[in-house]
């Protein structure tokens, strides 16, 4: 095969790359951004960890740990996880999945990037000229009121990085809606894409909640309104339910878009189409519904009220309807499939297993009595990072390990990523599951000093944290590697259905096809074609896929 | 297609047809998110209200009904003026795009200034928030003391003490709400300035005009951001006079 024309090498000046409308390249590029914060966020939490070895807390200064537990949430929040797989993974595969040219507005993507990265510079401005120790949810009227004026930075920063995942929001919206190749049909749509449709929803219409009470909190920080500060009539729990509109929603951007990578991966690994299909696409529409009224179980031990406590309750148990539908139809998609351990398989594995845990610990938290004890401890910490950690960060690494051959071309060293996604979950679980057992013990979170009692289960816990440092460390090496070193991939290496493996390169042109695809067939439709894909397919088998 | 080829068809798309519902169904959308943007105001804005009534009252009767009367007609006109902007651009009539949106950023500039008027009295007041906030009360009380008075039928008991913070959280979001509406109309009279670019540059045609079209939906969009302001800022307090 001659070294034909690709997205990647069309073009190889700097200006093609920072310049591009292509959702490919705007993909790389967010992909490096977001790497970039997910650096400054973990090695946040390194540090912290290792701080939280002793009970006094003897590598950091209470300041110095307060601003970066701040720095690890923002960061990882805002910066990493919200962005992660609709602007890098759904990016790149939104267009090519629905068999478009591009995204609807190419050059809003590339804004969207400009913006995002703005944000970012403000955020990280903040940091320089001295940090921020509010936590990520910059409470008032702590944040108003008392810690330093660089939550004007910081939230300023949020504010601005809001509206590039409301730009990638609307663009998916429309993309989705509009530039469906010819057969296309909605349930024809793998459902990556209906995952990807549910969350821009809710970045389209929770967003903005978020970035005007920043904009109010910025706004009673500099000028002293009195929006939020009881001292002149105003109401702090205000606050709390306009961060909360949006930031419970927010879960579901940080784990929606996951369920849809693990969809992918578990139809392709187990060689079988989806169980339920219309089930597990709706459910991920009645979460981002749903996700919209369950705020106020952030509140349960505030002012609000003792009845709308009991709503939010009862709608935080309902929510978990359709997650479960989801985890049940995966589940039984595996059953009599023949699954193959492949590195992304790994992962998803990994995820359905740790997000179960995470999802299961939520309702113990939803439950209004258990919360009360449970509130504001490491229980909490616990739950929320089997969710985000076990749970999208798991289907990131699973989705990026499946689609790198398509992204990039390369094929990386199996046998490197299965041990590296071996170690991530055991360092994962050494990490989190002891928190649970300390948070119920009622060590609270956020603490700089503790008990001396509760020092082993944060030694468990840094113990995990540097194993899990390292699963990360190994993979920043094998994957980069791949790209210089790595074999050619084939267009359909694993192989699995849909446009982006049976009807272009890998990588792809930069108008994504060379012939514009024609749809006839329903997505996941392994029963007609496994047979087929083993003939193609085991020739050039090789370990190295 | 037969306008496969058109010059004004987008790489990416397939037809004009598909191009044109694309960009108006992204402009929905986008409005979809403005209108949860002005909500989170709206939401604060209905929490103190129903906190502070009385407050809320005193504060709207230091804003000028005449002024934000006048601003409110003036928008309603130029969401005339956009309209026939938008006809004009279907019709193919370069000239007359460019002389309606001249109109319209004419109408847009006196609203601003209306406002810059407003917001310099309430400077001279003091009733701008922050450390040069001073409210006096006794500066309406009076009316205050009579409208409650008169409107329970009752004067057992004393008229509500009104705090200049409570008067503060209601011109925090006066500020914040009209100022966000202003800045809505600044970037709009921008983009006008760039479509009448366009318009003279012949990038219009009767198949192709999709950026009038949606500048037209944002334009209507912001007045009637203003058409609740208006109400909900100036004359809510009224009846209580
Ligand atoms: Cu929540």
């Amino acid at each position: 095969m001659t070294e034909q024309k690709h997205y990647i090498n069309a073009e190889t000046t700097v200006k093609s790359w920072l310049l591009t409308v292509d959702h490919k390249r705007i993909a790389i590029l967010y992909l490096l951004s977001v790497v970039g914060f997910f650096i400054l966020g973990g090695t946040a939490a390194i540090l912290f960890r290792l701080d939280l070895m002793t009970p006094q807390g003897d590598l950091l200064a209470h300041e110095t740990y307060n601003k970066m537990f701040t720095m690890h949430g923002v960061m990882m929040v805002f910066f990493f996880l919200v962005p992660v797989v609709p602007a890098v993974l759904g990016n790149f595969l939104v267009p090519i999945m629905i068999g478009a040219r591009d995204v609807a507005f190419p050059r809003l993507n590339l804004a969207s990037w400009y913006i995002f990265i703005t944000g970012g510079l403000f955020a990280l401005a903040a940091l320089v000229l001295g940090g921020v120790d509010t936590g990520w949810t910059f409470y008032t009227p702590y944040s108003s009121t008392y810690a330093n004026s660089n939550v004007i930075l910081t939230g300023l920063g949020v504010f601005v990085a809001g509206f590039a995942s409301i730009l990638t929001g609307v663009n998916f919206i429309v993309t989705i809606h509009k530039m469906r190749a010819p057969g296309m049909t909605w349930f024809r749509l793998p459902l990556f894409i209906w995952a990807q449709y549910a969350t821009s929803i809710i970045m389209v219409l929770g967003t903005p909640v978020i970035a005007i009470t920043l904009l109010l909190l910025v706004l009673e920080r500099a000028f002293h309104i009195g929006i939020f500060d009881p001292a002149l009539g105003g109401d702090p729990v205000l606050f709390q339910h306009l961060f909360w509109f949006y930031s419970h929603p927010a879960v579901y951007i940080m784990i929606l878009p996951g369920f849809g990578i693990i969809s992918e991966l578990i139809a392709c690994f187990s060689r079988k189409n989806v169980f339920g299909y219309s089930f597990v696409a709706f459910s991920s529409l009645a979460i981002a519904i749903i996700g919209f009224f369950v705020w106020g179980h952030h509140m349960f031990i505030t002012s609000q009220s003792i009845y709308a406590g009991l709503i939010f309750s009862i709608l935080s148990f309902i929510i978990a309807v359709p997650t479960a539908v989801k985890i049940f139809n995966w589940t039984a998609t595996l059953y009599k499939g023949s699954v193959e351990f492949r590195t992304p398989m790994i992962y998803a594995l990994g995820f359905i297993g740790l997000f179960l845990v995470g999802g299961l610990t939520g309702l113990f938290l939803s439950s209004m009595g258990l919360d009360v004890h449970l509130h504001d401890t490491y229980f909490v910490v616990a739950h929320f990072h089997y969710v985000m950690v076990g749970g999208m960060v798991m289907a990131f690494l699973g989705g990026l390990h499946f689609w790198w051959p398509k992204m990039f071309g390369r094929t990386y060293n199996q046998g490197c990523a299965v041990f590296t996604a071996i170690v991530i979950f055991i360092g994962f679980n050494l990490t989190f599951f002891p928190q649970f057992i300390v948070g119920y013990l009622g060590m609270p979170r956020r603490y700089h000093v503790y008990p001396e009692e509760f020092q082993i289960f944060h030694i468990l816990s840094t113990g995990g944290a540097s194993v899990l440092g390292f699963g990360y460390l190994l993979m920043f090496c094998y994957l980069p590697y791949s790209l210089i070193k790595g074999k050619k991939a084939t267009a359909n290496p694993w192989p699995a259905t849909g446009l982006e493996w049976e009807q272009t390169t890998s990588p792809p042109p930069t108008l994504n096809f060379i012939h514009d695809p024609v749809v006839t067939e329903e997505a996941y439709a392994y029963a007609k074609k496994n047979e087929e894909f083993y003939r193609q397919a085991i020739p050039a088998e090789s370990k190295d896929v | 297609m037969s306008n496969s080829h058109s010059p004004h068809l987008h790489h990416h798309f397939h037809s004009l047809e598909q191009q044109r519902q694309a960009s108006s169904l992204g402009m929905w959308v986008f409005i979809a998110q403005e209108i949860m943007f002005f909500g989170g105001l709206f939401c604060g804005y209905v929490v103190y209200r129903n906190m502070y009534p009385e407050a809320f009252a005193v504060a709207s009767h230091q804003l000028s009904i005449g002024w934000g009367g006048f601003n409110t007609v003036v928008l309603i006109f130029s969401s005339l003026t956009v309209a026939l902007a938008v006809r004009s651009a279907q019709l193919g009539k370069k000239n007359q795009i460019i002389g309606w949106l001249v109109a319209t950023i004419l109408l847009g500039v006196i609203f601003l200034g209306v406002k810059c008027i407003e917001y310099s009295a309430k400077w001279e007041h003091h009733l701008v928030p922050g450390i040069h906030f001073n409210y006096e009360p006794h500066y309406t009380d009076d009316a205050l003391h009579e409208s409650t008075g008169s409107e329970h039928g009752t004067d057992h008991h004393p008229a509500p003490a009104v705090y200049p913070g409570h008067v503060q959280i209601f011109f925090a979001f006066y500020f914040a709400m009209t100022g966000m509406h202003a800045l809505h109309m600044i970037i709009g009279i921008g983009l006008m300035i760039w479509i009448i670019w366009l318009a003279t540059k012949d990038r219009f045609a009767p198949e192709y005009y999709a950026p009038v079209e949606l500048f037209g939906l944002y334009w209507h969009f912001v007045d009637v951001i203003w058409i609740f302001l208006f109400p909900l800022l100036y004359l809510i307090g009224r009846h209580v006079t």
